[in-house]
């Protein structure tokens, strides 16, 4: 088993569960209604403890401890999608956001349930069913605002346009795409595509909003190597503020 | 959170004279009994407007405090402080959602209620008014904002409302356990490097001048305030309520070897009564008029919220739906 290649797949799972859910946490006291305030707050904790048991997995494969490898590397260090990473701006665009990741990670851990790389499978069959909980908010808030005022439905196809092809950059492949693949660990962005397109067009088509025709989309890619827009590093500096006074110390 | 120092509305004991002598006294019969009121129930208006701007102050204090604090997740340090300063501050905000709740069932609209918070026409607890500068001042609020508000909210659990005293029974459970994880944060922070003893010591500083006029100053037993009792409106007295908080709190924060900035503190033990400094009111006045360091930035982000999420409750609402009162 090429444990370069595992470590790199727990690396992008881990480290956009982290970003993500740091973002989500930002809504907390700032939701357009109390009850998304709570819900933004509840995936955020989810997607930080996700995020935990990858990195859990990746200690175990001799990585430094989850607090470390979490607040101290840097933002060309960091794996994530560029998607994650984007500030949270209006809640339209932090909603379509949340519905085009989740709608992919919950097939991620669909095919990682049936990984050959046990640990990994255990983890996903876990934690798949509340990323479930994830896609039924973000499909059953873009169906409603998806058909319902003008404003709405403007605002949320603005969004769209935006974060798709930060989207698509979520399917960058792995150096090691092929041998994940061969050895069953993982089934591969480009699977993991596919399917995603057929349910976000499912849920889509029950609203006003137009998906964009993909392929004349340029990918932003380059997230799951260390190549960050300028919104990561901010964002981690922010993160570690309090950690960074001492590293060592217990909190 | 929530430690009372309520401001009631000004009333005149002639506000009864207009109600039905024999409901009244009825009324008041069923509370001695310490039977609960429900939203259907006959009750007098001057008992309807004290319950709501009570319920309403504290609804509003859950999301004012929840800013001081939420300040810190993005910042709090390892994975475990991070997630458990999330849940922490997404409970207040649940609190807040069923206060709110709670409110409404005597009338008032939640969004008639957030209306009146960003205006300024509510209050809510004074000590969101002051900054949260460090981690360790999360950690403090975390632990003796929750401390005071547990004493208060238990006194006040057993009102005579009984949607706001099942919701506070709720919140209690709750606020107990933000108290562990504030006590918790605190001693890591005591225990620690000179560093974080040093940030957690100057946290405490700053917050205990705030902490003393979180129940509110002395009651004065006004007819006011002796209906607002019969009624089990008003469930202690601030005076009561911050000797209880004393009692608690103060050798938990001397055995962990902090200083209470304090010189007078002291308890009397025939009495069993805690002397103190007198809090500075004309102080607490000001800042709960306005003039405090962090009431325009406060309502500022609440504002700015309200705006921004503006479109998503317009595009929610149907129009041929009819408002309808919760029942509790």
């Amino acid at each position: 088993m090429n444990e370069l290649a595992i470590k790199d797949l727990l690396y992008k799972l881990a480290d956009d569960q982290l970003i993500l859910g740091h973002r989500n946490s930002e809504w907390t006291g700032f939701g357009p209604i109390l009850e998304e305030d709570i819900a933004f707050s509840s995936m955020a904790q989810d997607k930080i403890g996700h995020s935990l048991a990858f990195y859990t997995l990746l200690q175990e494969l001799g990585e430094a401890e989850p607090d470390t490898v979490a607040f101290t590397r840097n933002a060309n260090q960091f794996h994530n999608s560029q998607l994650v990473e984007l500030p949270n701006g209006e809640y339209d665009f932090s909603l379509i956001r949340h519905f085009l990741y989740d709608n992919a990670e919950i097939i991620r851990f669909e095919m990682l349930s049936q990984s050959s790389y046990e640990p990994i499978a255990k983890v996903a069959i876990k934690l798949k069913g509340e990323v479930k909980y994830h896609v039924l908010h973000a499909n059953t808030w873009i169906k409603n605002l998806g058909a319902s005022t003008e404003e709405a439905i403007l605002r949320l196809q603005s969004s769209l346009n935006e974060a798709l092809p930060y989207a698509l950059g979520m399917f960058e492949q792995s150096t090691y795409e092929q041998e994940l693949i061969d050895a069953g660990i993982y089934a591969g962005e480009e699977a993991v595509k596919a399917e995603w397109l057929k349910r976000i067009q499912a849920v889509i088509e029950k609203t006003e909003l137009k998906l964009p025709d993909l392929a004349s989309i340029e990918p932003k890619f380059g997230g799951r190597y260390g190549k960050h827009t300028e919104h990561l590093q901010p964002l981690l500096d922010e993160m570690a503020e309090v950690f960074k006074i001492d590293p060592t110390a217990e909190w | 959170m929530y430690g009372g120092g309520n401001v009631f509305e000004a009333t005149k004991f002639d506000d009864l004279q207009t109600e039905d002598p024999a409901k009244l006294a009825e009324f008041e019969a069923r509370i001695a009994r310490g039977e609960k009121i429900e939203p259907t129930d006959w009750m007098p208006e001057l008992y309807r407007k004290q319950l709501i701007r009570m319920i309403e102050q504290h609804a509003h204090s859950e999301i004012i405090g929840a800013l001081p604090e939420g300040t810190w997740i993005t910042r709090a340090p390892g994975f475990r402080r991070k997630m458990a300063q999330m849940a922490k501050v997404q409970d207040e905000v649940g609190h807040a959602q069923l206060l709110y709740s709670a409110a409404e069932t005597l009338g008032k609209s939640r969004e008639q209620m957030l209306t009146d918070l960003i205006n300024g026409k509510s209050k809510y607890s004074n000590v969101f008014n002051y900054p949260a500068f460090t981690w360790a001042d999360s950690n403090i609020i975390s632990w003796l904002i929750d401390a005071g508000a547990i004493v208060n909210q238990m006194a006040n659990a057993k009102g005579s409302y009984g949607p706001y005293s099942r919701a506070l029974e709720r919140i209690c459970a709750e606020e107990a356990f933000h108290l562990k994880y504030g006590h918790d944060a605190v001693v890591h922070m005591a225990t620690g490097t000179p560093k974080q003893r040093e940030m957690i010591q100057a946290a405490l500083n700053r917050w205990w001048p705030p902490i003393m006029t979180f129940f509110g100053p002395s009651d004065k037993m006004s007819t006011h305030t002796e209906t607002l009792m019969r009624w089990k409106v008003k469930m202690a007295s601030n005076d009561e309520c911050r000797q209880q908080f004393l009692d608690m709190y103060v050798p938990k924060i001397w055995e962990l070897g902090l200083t209470v900035p304090d010189s007078k503190l002291k308890k009397n033990m025939e009495t069993g009564q805690w002397k103190y400094t007198e809090p500075d009111w004309d102080e607490f006045k000001r800042v709960i008029n306005g003039d405090g360091p962090c009431n325009a930035e406060r309502l500022a982000v609440r504002r700015t919220a309200e705006e921004r999420g503006a479109w998503v409750r317009r595009a929610l609402l149907n129009p041929k739906a009819k408002y309808v009162r919760p029942l509790a």
